[in-house]
């Protein structure tokens, strides 16, 4: 069975394949089945593998495709790589996915670039596959690419609109910035290891290098850098919200559910090498807290649906950074899988929503949808819930209560650390339920044009149990103490090691969380659904504050005013090139050359008599003077 | 036989070959400029001689037997050209034959 | 002997083209592409077969072919292929062949003469990637130039006597100081030695002074850094790219800016080891500066051929910095870097040409919109653009990441330099495909923008399959240019190895040193 494994990447690519070859030809129905179908069979390829692997000894299994590239023991190869931590990702992918390709099939329908999309969706799948299951970090390079150029593909999918094709690119420009520093962070690594194979540098990197050095921390920052550019974390951020230009599946599928994750995903597969750069490792549950608080925050603030779950995104990867920082690598790759399950169903209802609404983004024109769209209120409410983690009953909550507590009690943990996500965890759960208040319940604006059919009904169903049930695999100390998650992934990642003598503090910890959580979600029934009114109030009162957070902490004007502008001025000042001018300058003064010396050729003899008489006269002088 | 001193000849060569030069610089018709050129070529021929005396040599007088012969030549060739402008230009004057100004 | 016939067959053919235009309108097209296609056949299937038999991998030359010429001053038709020329070669006819085919219905005057010139290019460039011989190197190296330079002048845009003469002076000024170095090297071994040689090989082993060293190897450089262009040389480059027709701004892009490349690492490593070791940093941060200035000239520019130009120059930037890190990784970087762009900027100028044909504008801001009428046309243009960014499974990434790898063993902060180029390749990229296939489309104007037409799918396709195969199995190419390679890092200064003189071929294969 093991032996298939290729054919997790590769069905998605056929199918993209044929979709290139053949889109325009095929009828729409055939389409989706194309699309769709190659996606699920990859998802049923990776259930029975991930079957044999489970009952199996779990060793890791690496499969030799063919060598990419030999040159002087620069070899990376086209190899994939199965552990259990891909295995997670792949499971989440194709799964994911599949439910994705299903409500596009619907969704997408009545648009005329279908195959088109279905095309970029399937080469995304494939490379975001590519890129978890590279056996070493060329070909990973290869994934994380790809899924950068389907990204700014699927951002700018509805092209004719300026504007799209602006966020689009901003989203691949932005990424390519982090992408250059994990390039750079490669360059490192095959200096120091003479190999890009990331098992061989995990195991030699604990040989070469002592806890602390210099080069261990340069190239895990760098590696940062590649990530937090995918995985639009401070500083580089930015390109997310407006990447919500795209389709509402896109949305899903590559900026909730599993490209942003990739920042995650390569930390948490490089581990060795922050483990070894603790300023490394700080830096990244320093960025992981700074952003969950910065974008929560401006989630507060907005009011285009798809915005709000666009920060709410960068925070709750924030927490998979913070969890990354403290070492808790388990968690973070736990709280990521629930995260795509509910964040997936939670920007598919929304699109559902835009999509009834005849593409009404603002959250202050729907409202009432509660009777009117029940399936998606109640799938909604419960990718909601899991969001703010209410406590006992989402899966949110068991994976994000992890990071709560390891952020405070793992080793590497402080209490600032539990602080920041313990205000991130209310400003959740507040501003989650405020879109939650705000869409569904109060007075209907917009009329709903008609209904969701079963092919968009059902992923959100499924995900909604996913996003429930999923937390059961893994629960606390406190309760229960399951640890299937954890467990499948202690072959590959270490475990966390706490401080000294906090175990019995466990339920403290658990109990603030669960009350900010509670106290967060009445906060909002009280400010949108009880006194409205007082909303007005206070956003008068802070209104600058309310702008700045707004306008997401002014990052975007920063970076306009820092990089964007001199580099526009540059180009267009020299959009004649100055260097062509210098040469400009030759021709010129030969034209001035040619003007004074044609001036003698007056036409008058009597100067040329004079000038040969002057001419012998300099002539015999200068020989007498010097022979 | 009295003998004229050597610098005495060259003196006159180099007066004649002088004015000749002036001459051809300031005046403004070709027929003069033509005579000055022969003034210059004939102080030449003078020089010639007189140093070809004082060495007691032929080489003096071959030279200007050949300055004769050149100068019979390029007033042939000149006197054509003058006519020739004459009958382009209705003038003499050099100055009107600019037209190949740069 | 293939050789020689391959260089023949070229000029033999461009004059028959030439006359056979008073016998028939289409058969210049037709003996040109006839021409172009028996070398390309030559040469693939000469490929193929040495690949399989694996005698590519040998160290020293495939084949040669050499005769006396003049044997007084030491010149001699003297050829030679090794696994650099092949590829150079291949790549060589495979453009040619895009280049007859794309010109199709361009050129609509004086049909017979401009195949004669393109003939004669490609025959100048076959030459210049095979000779040996010092002064034939010269004359292949003119010979290429003023063909090209009638195609711009004549069959040009708007502009094109200007662009013409521009790109004739610099690359003549650059190729007289070639000349003299090579003068140069001539008498100075002919005095060391007694033996007058304009040969290669032995000119090769020749014991410099120093300063005498520079000079001779700054003679050469600058006139391969002008063809290549590197900053501050490149200026002619995007005036005479924007002004030829496609297939000469196809043969600027894809070939003749090779040339400079080859010649840098076929003559200026070699025979000036030393003093290319000197000149290494500063060599290496004229790419990088070249790797920056061409992207954001490429990013500020309105006309798409002048946009293209700067790409290249950019793109050019990189083979500088490769060329001068003297290890493998680059080196081979360097390679796949000459042919992956001279094929995907090659065809980005075919795209520009395609387009320019449609609407007789290359003016960006007068395009936009074009997806939904051509989408084929527009996928093609997203391979190439992503190509020219530098996406991975494409080719231009294994070059450049290549010399970027072996870059970084030799100047970190040069590579972080060029590595920052490609975020402003991903700018100046993704520009193309916003200003022509994205945006609303402009209002329909005289002409109707229909997408490609049979003739360009076998111009395209083709390209796009081979620059996707570069990119995920460039095996072949880079173990091709693997012996060549070694050899060129063996004149490094600290093992130069004193190489036998005699060049005695037999057939095709030969041990030589």
């Amino acid at each position: 069975m093991k032996e298939l494994l290729w054919l997790i990447p590769a069905l998605p690519f056929i199918g993209a394949l044929i979709l290139i070859l053949a889109g325009s030809r095929l009828s729409r129905s055939l389409v989706p089945v194309v699309g769709a179908g190659s996606v699920g069979l990859a998802a049923l390829v990776t259930l029975l593998i991930g079957f044999e692997f489970l009952s199996g000894t779990r060793a890791p299994f690496e499969q030799l495709l063919w060598t990419w590239i030999e040159v002087d023991g620069f070899k990376p190869e086209v190899a994939l790589y199965l552990d259990s931590l891909s295995l997670v990702f792949i499971f989440v992918i194709t799964f994911v996915g599949f439910l994705i390709h299903l409500y596009s099939a619907e969704f997408m329908r009545e648009d005329e670039g279908y195959s088109r999309f279905f095309t970029f969706l399937n080469l995304f799948v494939g490379s975001m596959l590519m890129l978890v299951l590279a056996n070493n970090l060329v070909l990973m390079y290869l994934g994380w690419e790809g899924v950068g150029l389907c990204s700014y593909l699927l951002i700018g999918f509805w092209y004719k609109e300026e504007k799209n094709g602006y966020a689009a690119r901003k989203a691949f420009i932005i990424t390519r910035v982090g992408d250059t520093a994990m390039a750079i962070g490669l360059f490192m690594l095959f200096r120091t290891f003479g190999t890009l194979d990331i098992q061989a540098i995990l195991s030699g990197a604990q040989d070469t290098w002592q806890v602390g050095s210099q080069t261990a921390v340069a190239i895990g920052l760098l590696l940062l850098g590649g990530a937090v550019g995918k995985s639009a974390q401070l500083p580089l951020q930015t390109w997310l919200p407006d990447a919500m230009a795209g389709p509402s599946p896109v949305s899903a599928l590559i900026h909730a559910a599993t490209m942003v994750t990739a920042g995650v995903y390569l930390i948490a597969r490089m581990y060795a090498i922050f483990e070894l750069a603790p300023l490394a490792q700080l830096w990244v549950g320093i960025i992981g807290a700074l952003t969950l608080l910065i974008s929560g925050f401006t989630a507060l603030t907005q009011y285009d649906l798809k915005r709000i779950l666009a920060y709410s995104t960068i925070s709750q990867i924030g927490y998979m950074f913070l969890a990354l920082g403290v070492g808790a690598f388990s968690s973070a790759i736990f709280h990521f899988m629930i995260h795509a399950f509910f964040k997936a169903l939670l920007f598919l209802a929304a699109g559902a929503v835009i999509h009834l609404l005849h593409h009404e983004h603002d959250i202050f024109r729907m409202g009432g949808l509660r009777k009117k769209l029940p399936v998606i209120y109640w799938t909604f409410l419960i990718g909601a819930a899991s969001l703010a983690a209410l406590p006992l009953i989402t899966g949110g909550f068991y994976s994000k209560d992890q990071i709560l507590w390891y952020a405070y009690a793992g080793e590497k943990g402080n209490i600032w650390f539990l602080v920041a996500a313990m205000t991130g965890a209310f400003v959740t759960s507040l501003y989650t339920f405020r879109m939650v208040f705000v869409t569904f319940f109060g007075t209907e604006k917009t009329h709903v044009g008609h209904h969701a059919g079963t092919l968009m009904t059902l992923p959100l169903v499924v995900l909604a149990i996913l996003s429930t049930l999923g937390g059961f695999i893994e629960l606390p100390h406190t309760m229960g103490h399951v640890q299937l998650f954890s467990d499948h992934l202690s072959t590959v990642l270490p475990a966390i090691s706490l401080k000294e003598g906090v175990e019995s503090s466990e339920w403290i910890v658990q109990l603030i969380a669960a009350g900010l959580s509670l106290t967060g979600v009445y906060i909002a029934y009280f400010l949108y659904v009880q006194s409205p009114q007082s909303v007005e109030r206070i956003k008068t009162s802070v209104n600058a504050l309310h702008q700045f957070w707004f306008s997401g902490w002014g990052f975007d004007a920063v970076y306009d005013f820092l990089f964007v502008k001199p580099f526009l001025w540059m180009a267009r000042t020299n959009k004649a090139d100055v260097v062509d001018k210098a040469y400009d300058g030759v021709v010129v003064s030969t034209g001035y050359f040619h003007r004074g010396f044609a001036w003698t050729q007056s036409g008058i003899m009597r100067w040329y008599m004079v000038g040969i008489v002057i001419g012998t006269i300099l002539v015999v002088t200068l020989s007498l003077i010097y022979y | 036989m009295n003998t004229i001193a050597v610098e005495s000849g060259l003196i006159l060569a180099g007066v004649l070959f002088m004015l000749g030069l002036i001459s051809v610089l300031v005046r403004r018709n070709i027929i003069f400029m033509l005579i000055s050129v022969e003034i210059m070529l004939n102080a030449a021929g003078l020089a010639f001689i007189t140093a070809g005396a004082k060495w007691v040599q032929p080489d003096g007088q071959v030279m200007f037997v050949f300055i004769l012969t050149m100068a019979a030549a390029e007033v042939s060739v000149g006197l054509a050209l003058i006519l020739q402008i004459y009958h382009q230009l209705k003038t003499l004057d050099s100055d009107a034959a600019n037209k190949m100004k740069g | 002997m293939m050789l020689a016939v391959l260089i023949i067959v070229l000029m033999a053919g461009g004059l028959l083209a030439w006359i056979s235009h008073q016998w028939h309108p289409q058969a210049p097209k037709w003996i040109s592409l006839v021409s172009v296609l028996i070398d390309f056949a030559i040469i693939a299937i000469y490929w193929l077969q040495h690949y399989q038999i694996g005698d590519l991998f040998n160290d020293g030359w495939l084949a040669s072919y050499k005769v006396p010429w003049i044997e007084s001053f030491g010149i001699s038709f003297n050829l030679a292929m090794d696994g650099l020329s092949l590829l150079m070669l291949v790549l060589t006819f495979f453009l040619g062949v895009m280049a007859v085919l794309i010109s199709w219905n361009e050129i609509s005057h004086r049909v017979g003469f401009y195949y004669f010139n393109l003939l004669w290019v490609l025959a100048g460039i076959t030459g210049v990637f095979v000779t040996l011989d010092m002064f034939l190197f010269y004359f292949f190296w003119e010979v290429m130039l003023i063909p090209m330079y009638f195609l711009i002048g004549i069959w040009g845009h708007e502009n094109k006597r200007y662009a013409a003469y521009k790109f004739f002076i610099f690359t003549q000024a650059g190729g007289l100081l070639m000349l003299l170095a090579i003068l140069g090297l001539y008498f100075l071994h002919g005095r060391a030695t007694g033996n007058f040689t304009f040969d290669y090989l032995q000119l090769l082993n020749m014991e410099l002074e120093p300063s005498t060293g520079r000079w001779l190897m700054l003679g050469f450089l600058v006139a391969f850094v002008v063809k290549l262009p590197i900053v501050p040389f490149h200026t002619w480059l995007p005036d005479a790219h924007s002004q030829a027709p496609t297939a000469g701004s196809l043969i600027l892009a894809g070939l003749l800016l090779k040339t400079g490349a080859y010649g840098i690492l076929r003559f200026v490593i070699p025979l000036f080891p030393d003093a290319a070791a000197e000149i290494a940093k500063p060599a290496m941060l004229l790419g990088v500066v070249g790797i920056l200035y061409g992207a954001v000239l490429a990013y500020a520019q309105t006309d798409l051929k002048r946009l293209v130009a700067y790409t290249s120059v950019s793109h050019m930037g990189f083979v500088m910095l490769g060329a001068f890190a003297f290890n493998k990784l680059a080196l081979q970087g360097v390679v796949m870097q000459m042919i992956t762009h001279g094929i995907s900027t090659g065809a980005l100028f075919i795209l520009a040409g395609c387009i320019y044909e449609r609407i007789h504008t290359r003016d960006v801001t007068k395009m936009g919109g074009f997806w939904p009428n051509m989408p084929r046309m527009g996928g093609i243009a997203l391979v190439f653009v992503m190509a020219s960014l530098g996406l991975p499974g494409l080719g231009n990434f294994v070059a450049e990441f290549l010399t970027l790898v072996g870059s970084w063993q030799v100047s970190q902060k040069l590579t972080i330099l060029a590595a920052i180029g490609l975020v402003g390749a991903t700018a100046y990229s993704l520009r193309i495909m916003q200003k022509v296939f994205y945006g609303q489309a402009l209002p329909a104007g005289d002409h109707a923008v229909h997408d490609i037409t049979i003739r360009e799918k076998f111009i395209l396709i083709p390209m796009v399959v081979v620059i996707i195969v570069l990119g995920i199995y460039p095996g072949p190419v880079l173990q091709t240019a693997n012996a060549p390679i070694s050899n060129v890092l063996d004149y490094k200064p600290a093992k130069k190895v004193v190489a036998t003189n005699t060049l005695e071929m037999k057939g095709g294969t030969d041990e030589q040193e």
